[in-house]
């Protein structure tokens, strides 16, 4: 589980490289390049030199003592809020950016939802010196505008997707089209475990250090590892990460919590889109649905396509939560704990918050993905009548 | 594999000596129909019908709004394979679309569902070669042809397995880049019809890019025809996509085979 995909890119049935042509090339080329850089000592050193001097890992593991007592389970925190850039997403950003580099290119590509991703790119292109392209739709532009404030503020240039939803799956065609032209000098910097074949795989690899951490910090306060893994999931990088480092071991349950509005594996059926043959919201002719939650970081209509397997395999479980839940794990988490968790990570509380019955008694760690401060001012309106 | 009508049309008007235009229309947009029919009377060699979806990858501003258009106005991609069946176009149509739709569809039941519509052949620019197993299963046993497309950045031995794969003819790629109109011909169009000129006898047409009947001429000393998408939706999106759109499609269309047989 977990491993390298097939020689055609996929996990399973799920995957492949469904790009026009124009791209094949760029993506084999990619695929060789992360092959050689990943097996580099010298690539790999000056990857965690930034990842520990710069991002600020390792990410602490945090027992949450009051909200376990008010849940009634034992949960951990993997840290990653506490990331330069305040979420996981730093930890890809930096390892494309190096490869990209290292590949000679010198422009980068992104396309965000929440911010996040975009924010994170605009800050590895500042640090190395690059040139950076955000993608944005226009409708997350006007949810987000701290975000879209603080990537002009690193240097990058933000353009609004207009077409379709005007939301993140329009920022990705908008970042494939503009690759497509680019191709030469430009590295598109996906932001999730998604898109044409090698990105699953590579982006999930540039996680993998969540659950190693999680792995061994588990091992040290518990002596073992926890019994359940939970991880909200949009695209779903921060779940393949932190899953990484749990998957090989059968007794550790691992869980997936998708938005209501956005639920790939929970209400779609496969299908072909952004690259990837994976679990789709779509229509009865294949029209691909727009995803509406609270949380613009999972208003994505598919999922990576290694989520569509370990689900399919039964070796992860995925769920659903709606947004009023997520506004009680929301005020829940910053009450109990001090820690305003981002609207995305709430998705993985409020399936704790709402299971506590049935976790009753056991031990889970959950990837606090990222901080919620980006989520404040719309929560003001949502709480407006409360606080 | 025995020639398909497509491409029997189009080495027939090379074998004349000629240049092919194939013009590019969105389905459902409009007055598609009466679009193609035009495009077909205007001296269209074939014509491209594209079956909207809702996340063009590969299309720019142009198709991009005309599919959103036909998308809004209710349009499905059995509404369209339907009517086409109803249709005498006079020459071969070969409908353009994702590889979703097909999937959704399922593989088989699209491939005979167009064969059953008399189209002759398909476009899935979202399915390069190493994905194109299932769907060529299907489309070479319902006798539709699978045209592939054939970028300026693959290398020639990719070029020899594109070119080996392609039925119907091959689709220069002109440029870097999606659809749309560019004020000048990409020195990348006639560089990629020749590579592919010297590995292939399939007609070799070059499309993305080509804006003007000028430009058309420029890329025909070397490739076998064009395809014209993007400057034609744009005129009929201008027109306002009515009834009337039809005889804007006859007269661009038009002004590329005349300015090709003039060549």
């Amino acid at each position: 589980m977990m491993g390298e995909p097939d020689a055609t890119g996929r996990f399973g049935e799920y995957g492949g490289r469904f790009v026009p042509e124009t791209l094949v090339p760029a993506l084999a080329e990619l695929d060789r390049g992360f092959r050689s850089a990943w097996a580099d000592p010298a690539f790999r050193s000056e990857l965690d030199g930034l990842l520990a001097d710069y991002a600020g890992r390792p990410s602490p593991l945090t027992e949450c003592h009051r909200l376990s007592a008010e849940l009634g389970v034992r949960v951990l925190f993997k840290r990653e809020d506490l990331n330069h850039t305040g979420s996981h997403k730093i930890n890809n950003v930096l390892g494309q950016a190096l490869l990209a580099r290292r590949m000679g290119k010198t422009r980068l590509l992104a396309e965000t939802g929440a911010g996040q991703h975009g924010v994170a790119t605009a800050t590895a292109a500042a640090l190395l010196g690059m040139e950076c392209l955000v993608y944005m739709g226009e409708v997350d532009m006007a949810r987000q505008e701290l975000n879209v404030f603080r990537m002009r503020l690193l240097g990058a240039e933000v353009t609004p997707a207009m077409s379709g939803s005007r939301t993140l799956k329009d920022a990705v065609n908008e970042a494939m089209r503009d690759w497509v032209a680019t191709v030469e000098h430009s590295h598109y910097c996906l932001g999730s475990v998604m898109g044409p074949h090698p990105y699953p795989w590579m982006v999930r690899e540039f996680h993998r250090v969540i659950g190693s951490e999680a792995a061994v910090q588990c091992r040290d306060l518990l002596g073992g590892p926890p019994d359940v893994v939970v991880a909200c999931v949009g695209g779903g990088s921060n779940a393949a990460g932190i899953f990484s480092g749990f998957a090989e071991d059968p007794s550790v349950e691992l869980v997936g919590v998708e938005p209501a509005g956005g639920a790939a594996v929970g209400r779609g059926v496969p299908g072909i889109v952004h690259g990837m043959r994976s679990y789709l919201m779509q229509d009865e002719f294949g029209q691909v649905l727009e995803a509406h939650s609270i949380s613009a970081g999972l208003d994505y209509p598919g999922v990576g396509p290694e989520h569509s397997h370990l689900a399919t395999s039964g070796r992860a479980t995925y769920h659903q939560v709606d947004d009023g839940e997520v506004v009680e794990a929301f005020v829940l988490t910053s009450r109990t704990e001090g820690i305003i968790p981002a609207l995305e990570p709430a998705h993985a509380l409020a399936w704790v918050a709402r299971e506590r019955a049935s976790l009753a008694g056991r031990t889970v760690l959950i990837n606090m993905s990222g901080r919620g401060d980006k989520d404040v001012a719309q929560m003001m309106d949502v709480l407006a009548d409360r606080i | 594999m025995a020639p398909g009508a497509l491409e029997r049309a189009l080495r027939q008007r090379r074998s004349a000596g000629q240049k092919c235009v194939v013009p590019y229309l969105t389905g459902g947009l409009g007055s598609w129909g009466a679009y193609v029919q035009a495009a077909s009377a205007a001296g269209a060699d074939a014509v491209e019908v594209g079956i909207p979806f809702s996340d063009p990858v590969m299309d720019g501003p142009v198709i991009q709004e005309a599919s959103e258009r036909a998308l809004r106005a209710g349009t499905t991609p059995s509404a369209i394979v339907d009517e086409l069946g109803r249709t005498d176009v006079g020459v071969p149509v070969a409908v353009m679309t994702y590889a979703n739709l097909v999937d959704r569809a399922g593989w088989t039941r699209f491939a005979s569902s167009l064969a059953a519509a008399g189209v002759a052949a398909a476009i899935l620019p979202d399915i390069p070669l190493e994905e194109t197993g299932p769907w060529c299963d299907a489309a070479d046993a319902a006798d539709v042809e699978t045209v592939l497309l054939a970028a300026p950045t693959a290398p020639d031995q990719r070029l020899e397995r594109i070119v080996g794969r392609s039925r119907g003819f091959v689709y220069a790629v002109g440029l870097l880049g999606v659809t749309g109109e560019r004020s000048s011909l990409a020195d990348s169009a006639v560089v990629i019809a020749r590579r592919l000129k010297a590995v292939t006898d399939l007609p070799v047409l070059v499309g993305v890019g080509i804006s003007t009947p000028e430009q058309a001429v420029e890329v025909c000393e070397v490739a076998d025809g064009v395809v014209v998408g993007s400057a034609l939706v744009r005129r009929v999106l201008e027109s306002g996509a009515d009834e009337a759109s039809a005889d804007v499609v006859a007269e661009v269309v038009g002004s590329f085979r005349t300015a090709l047989d003039a060549g």
